[in-house]
């Protein structure tokens, strides 16, 4: 039975969950706090998850893991930016909307006190359906290069990124908190979020204790968040169009003689995991505090792949469970790492420790199905 | 109608480069004999890097991103001289000497975990550098200076272990590059001996009209010609003939008796050996050695500047090769001053340079991946005997 969990877990996930477990067991002998650990930790979780949860879409439906989220990043920092750039107009016209249509709630006071979770929701609500497009048109190109998705996925988002370097440089943005200060245009590389929408989810409902013995903060607002989109996407995979993007992912030709449209599901995927990224930047942001632009995103689709295989997906099969564990474990290294190791070696390995260990995730799921088909 | 189409296909990149060259290079005001120098630099820098890539494409196995770990080995190399003190052409063969074996060991472990990720050797290639990558700075960040012994208080932290993040490399700066002093002038005879820079050089011809002295780094391109030679030679032997017929079809080299999988650990090898070699002289030329950075932009900038010269992740010849180095180490130096010159912002043209080398290696492999599934779709249906459509 021993035998059969190991072999259904994997041996990389579990030498990092025991690798995990004895950190948090080290912990409290280097000095360092338990309660604080876990909170980073589901902070971190909380940051992350959403990104994580892309990668199932595209998964199922065969395309393999979704190396170009930049480009759902991207949507994500263009509604981000612009919820910023256009909050007093958004909030102005919302109080508008109110006098004009007579909803008598929709007034100047509610949208004054609520300025913050309506500056977060315009953020998605722009960013969506830039995702939209552009998953639309990344879908398309990904459906002409059946059987390379990944690698061409992989520049597509490092080009992506690297033209809306120019983008940030040239767009019109004109918000003083934005734009570098003396040339009073190009956006500058990190934009705080702080009076539009910081720790909105985050510090709603959060669970707050920091007295002498415990040191507890749960970002409850933010998991909820995390979980209401976990739910839906678990609702789509089982809805009609869900089963027939697994199909597709499962067996190509099977879906099709069953009178699948292919292309289209993997098109619908495609949309949907850069929708997801797009709202997975906003909801990290929120936490962090700051939007990262420029070169910012050019990384993020590797920690979130390495989370999604850590939780024990493969490349062409992935739950929400696999999300919810490999999110917890990955992100658990990397809040654990730098503060138990460092307390004890003096040193700063995490950096380190990210790479092998997100990068070997990834290698083990890239060479492991082959053996398994052979 | 069908060759048109290929022809426009396969030379589509350089031409849209060569166009934009010609824009930029007036914009940015160079002088010709600036540019020719700068070009020339290059490409003796960077040739051997991108030569190294040819044979992988050769067997069938893509773009080896992996290169990188070869370009790893050769900083290892460097390291050590550095350490040891030797200089000059017998700490660069030195710091090839040791590079050899940890690049033979990283190639036969990166050509392993390829035969196992068939179909997408690229992809993994790519990932497999990330994390060598991190073994190699865990190795240079912590070992060095603990376990593995480094004492030149130089190259260490302040800390005792772990080296720096700069590592001159004074002594072995352009050795070979300077090894056979050669310039070409505009003002004297050919075949006499100038002073420059306090260094004797022989003035191998005379070109009219050229202001200044443009040193050419002779030894390196001998070096260069060779490898080049060896390329040519290499692809007529058994073991040449056995990786393209790998790179044609796995299934018919293997039932017409062909170790397929070992001959690709074999071309990954060589290929991570001679990217060793490649770093190793492209830092002789760089004089400073990122501990930490001078590996991560090899495999990319390499990579670009082979698809630029008109390659396929398919084919790929050592004409591609030198026509690459020059178009895009053409529009590496034009871009910046070009979009300084033309829009007043620096940044933009650098932005610019990254953003095309992205580019152009995205739409290089959809082209490559396009271009193969329809020609499978084609394969199909003339299996089934109707050619015209389902």
């Amino acid at each position: 039975m021993i035998r059969r969990f190991i072999q259904n877990a994997g041996w990389p996930r579990i030498i990092i969950a025991l690798f995990l477990l004895g950190l948090f067991i080290a912990a409290p002998f280097v000095g360092v706090r338990v309660d604080t650990s876990l909170s980073n930790t589901l902070v971190r979780f909380g940051m992350n998850g959403v990104m994580v949860l892309a990668m199932i879409p595209m998964v199922q439906a065969g395309c393999g893991l979704n190396f170009g989220l930049p480009l759902g990043i991207i949507a994500g920092l263009l509604g981000a930016t612009l919820s910023i750039e256009w909050n007093t107009e958004i909030l102005a016209w919302l109080s508008g909307l109110g006098t004009q249509y007579k909803i008598s709630w929709l007034n100047d006071m509610f949208v004054t006190a609520w300025r913050e979770p309506l500056g977060f929701a315009s953020a998605i609500i722009i960013a969506v359906p830039i995702a939209a497009i552009l998953g639309w048109f990344y879908g398309k190109l990904l459906n002409r290069v059946k059987g390379d998705e990944m690698m061409i996925a992989t520049y597509v988002g490092f080009s992506s990124v690297s033209f809306m370097c120019i983008a940030w440089l040239l767009l019109p943005y004109k918000h003083p908190t934005m734009v570098w200060g003396y040339a009073g245009k190009g956006l500058r590389t990190t934009i705080s979020v702080e009076g539009y929408w910081l720790h909105v989810l985050s510090d709603s409902l959060a669970l707050n204790i920091q007295t002498d013995d415990i040191h507890l903060y749960i970002p409850t607002g933010m998991l909820i968040f995390f979980a209401v989109m976990a739910v839906l996407v678990w609702i789509f995979m089982r809805t009609k169009t869900g089963t027939a993007m697994t199909a597709v992912g499962s067996n190509p030709e099977f879906a099709r003689a069953s009178g699948v449209n292919v292309d289209h599901m993997r098109t619908v995927a495609v949309m949907m995991s850069t929708i997801l990224g797009a709202v997975g930047i906003i909801v990290y942001e929120q936490s962090f505090g700051f939007i990262q632009l420029y070169m910012g995103p050019f990384y993020m689709a590797l920690p979130a792949v390495a989370s999604i295989l850590l939780g024990g997906a493969s490349v062409n099969k992935a739950g929400i469970l696999n999300v919810i564990v490999g999110t917890f474990l990955f992100q658990g290294i990397l809040t654990m790492t730098p503060s138990v190791i460092n307390s004890y070696l003096q040193t700063d390995m995490s950096e380190v420790i990210r790479l092998i260990v997100s990068n070997g995730m990834i290698l083990y799921a890239l060479t492991r199905k082959v053996r398994a088909g052979r | 109608m069908r060759k048109i189409f290929d022809l426009v296909a396969n030379n589509a990149v350089p031409a849209v480069f060569i166009i934009i060259s010609a824009f930029a290079i007036p914009l940015s005001g160079y002088s010709a004999s600036y540019l020719i120098q700068e070009l020339l630099t290059r490409i003796g820098r960077n040739s051997f890097l991108i030569l190294s890539l040819l044979i992988p494409i050769m067997a069938g196995m893509g773009l080896n991103f992996g290169m990188v770990l070869g370009a790893m080995a050769g900083q290892i190399g460097l390291l050590f001289i550095c350490d040891w003190g030797v200089v000059g052409i017998p700490g660069m063969v030195l710091a090839c000497l040791i590079g050899t074996p940890i690049a033979i060991v990283l190639g036969i472990f990166c050509g392993h975990v390829l035969n196992r990720a068939k179909g997408r050797e690229m992809v993994t290639s790519y990932i497999l550098g990330f994390f060598i990558n991190g073994v190699y700075q865990m190795t240079v960040l912590y070992l060095m200076g603990w376990v593995i012994p480094i004492t030149n208080p130089a190259l260490l932290l302040s800390r005792g272990y772990g080296v720096r993040n700069a590592v001159s490399l004074l002594g072995i700066r352009g050795v070979l590059d300077n090894l056979i002093p050669t310039i070409i002038t505009g003002t004297q005879g050919a075949g006499q001996f100038l002073s420059v820079n306090g260094a004797k050089s022989y003035i191998l011809m005379q070109i009219p009209f050229l202001e200044g002295a443009i040193r050419i780094p002779l030894a390196t391109l001998v070096v260069i010609a060779l490898f080049c030679v060896f390329i040519v030679w290499f692809r007529k032997t058994k073991l040449g003939q056995d990786m393209r017929a790998i790179g044609q079809s796995q299934s018919v080299a293997d039932s017409s008796g062909i170790p397929v999988n070992r001959t690709r650990i074999i071309a990954i090898v060589i290929s991570t050996v001679l990217a060793c070699y490649g770093q190793i002289i492209y830092l002789q030329n760089m004089g400073t050695l990122n501990t930490y950075n001078s590996h991560d932009q090899t495999g990319m900038f390499s990579i670009a500047a082979l698809l630029i010269g008109g390659a396929s992740v398919s084919r790929a010849t050592i004409a591609n090769v030198f026509a690459g180095v020059i178009l895009f180490h053409l529009m590496f130096i034009v871009a910046p001053v070009a979009g300084k010159n033309l829009i007043g912002d620096a940044q933009i043209g650098e932005y610019f340079r990254v953003f095309v080398s992205y580019g152009i290696i995205a739409i290089s492999l959809v082209l490559h991946a396009w271009r193969r599934n329809r020609e499978r779709e084609a394969a199909r249906r003339s299996l089934r005997g109707n050619k015209g459509g389902e």
